[in-house]
């Protein structure tokens, strides 16, 4: 079973023509390599969504840490926008959170 | 020979591209980066739904478990740790408060629940999860360890005289490392742990997660591994000289908020 995900998105210079959307995004995931010794298990793809609608879609190597953090910056966005951050791995197992722009 | 080596220290200090400060500077920035991406934030997540999850004989969970503030009241718990348990007559550190009331409240066996009190990066130990969430419960709260009961009183003085004791099969004691200013191995400052302005943001940032091995460390892990590089016997989990050597480490902090858990190197 996926263990927890942890997600932070705030806007920044607000208000302004400049606005940006900060997403920091946390996971639980072991990212283990094929050296390790143990099955190869770590996340392939990582999606972004900014209002359902996908604004991000990364693959992702198994040179990422365990328990990664990864932080994008989105053009644009306002308060209340609905970021949704999910990810696959080798082994088909997938979680995904979802948390609104403050 | 000390004359020799301050000298050189100063030539490096007045000539050298990278000074001493430097140094410390660019390691304080490697911690605040570290420090950002940490998944402490998970540890606590995952120890919230353990503290929460019924286990056991008595098949409950911890949730009414008196950490010091009341049953179930977490709120600065752990700042207010060690302190004398009138219901165990004992001195307590976190570890052994959430061991007592495994005992206690959920009627598992003393071996059943230290079988394995330190994980490894592929699965951390319940109290790893445990003791990140409740430490996490007292952000921004003053450190303020139990020092008014006799036995309060006790600890602290048999901790501090085990912080100087050597012994071992190389005659260390904890000061040998911990003694003296502006000593450091590798990246790693070696802080004063008896003077309070040193003592003071360390054991506000434990217990803490360590980047090089992924894995989330408690206090008795700490100083058990302490114990460890000084070639003593492993101290027993939860024993009378740990609490009394975290006693002597926190009531030496007193004060400082705290903000951990934290991230090491």
């Amino acid at each position: 079973m996926a263990g927890p995900m942890k997600m932070r998105a705030t806007l920044a210079g607000g208000g302004t023509a400049a606005a940006n959307t900060e997403v920091r995004v946390l996971m639980t995931h072991p990212m283990t390599t094929a050296q390790s010794g143990q099955p190869l298990h770590f996340i392939q793809n990582l999606t972004v969504k900014q209002n359902g609608k996908t604004v991000i879609e990364a693959e992702i190597s198994q040179a990422v840490s365990r328990n990664p953090v990864f932080s994008f910056r989105l053009k644009g966005g306002a308060k209340g926008d609905k970021i949704e951050v999910s990810w696959l791995d080798n082994k088909g197992e997938t979680n995904k959170i979802e948390s609104a722009v403050a | 020979m000390n004359r020799f080596l301050s000298g050189l220290l100063f030539l490096t200090w007045a000539c050298g591209p990278v000074s001493a400060q430097d140094t410390k500077k660019e390691i304080q920035k490697y911690q605040q980066m570290i420090a950002e991406g940490s998944p402490v934030e998970l540890f606590e997540l995952e120890g919230e739904a353990l503290w929460k999850k019924p286990q056991g004989p008595h098949n409950v969970s911890l949730e009414k478990c008196d950490l010091g503030q009341g049953p179930g009241v977490l709120k600065a718990a752990y700042a207010r740790l060690p302190r004398y348990f009138k219901d165990a007559d004992r001195v307590m550190d976190l570890e052994t408060r959430l061991l007592h009331c495994m005992t206690t409240l959920q009627g598992r066996s003393r071996e059943e629940a230290t079988k394995r009190v330190f994980g490894n990066e592929n699965q951390p130990s319940e109290m790893e999860y445990l003791s990140a969430y409740i430490a996490s419960q007292s952000r921004g709260v003053k450190l303020a360890a139990g020092r008014s009961h006799p036995k309060e009183k006790e600890a602290y003085e048999l901790g501090k005289a085990l912080f100087f004791h050597r012994a071992g099969a190389w005659d260390m004691s904890c000061a040998s490392c911990h003694g003296e200013e502006n000593k450091r191995i590798r990246m790693q400052e070696l802080p004063v742990m008896s003077k309070p302005q040193f003592a003071r943001p360390i054991m506000a940032t434990w217990p803490a997660y360590r980047v090089s091995n992924s894995q989330f460390k408690t206090m008795q892990w700490r100083l058990n591994d302490c114990y460890r590089q000084m070639r003593y016997p492993e101290p027993n989990f939860a024993s009378d000289a740990t609490i009394a050597l975290n006693t002597f480490l926190t009531v030496t902090a007193a004060g400082e908020p705290y903000r951990g858990p934290g991230t090491k190197r």
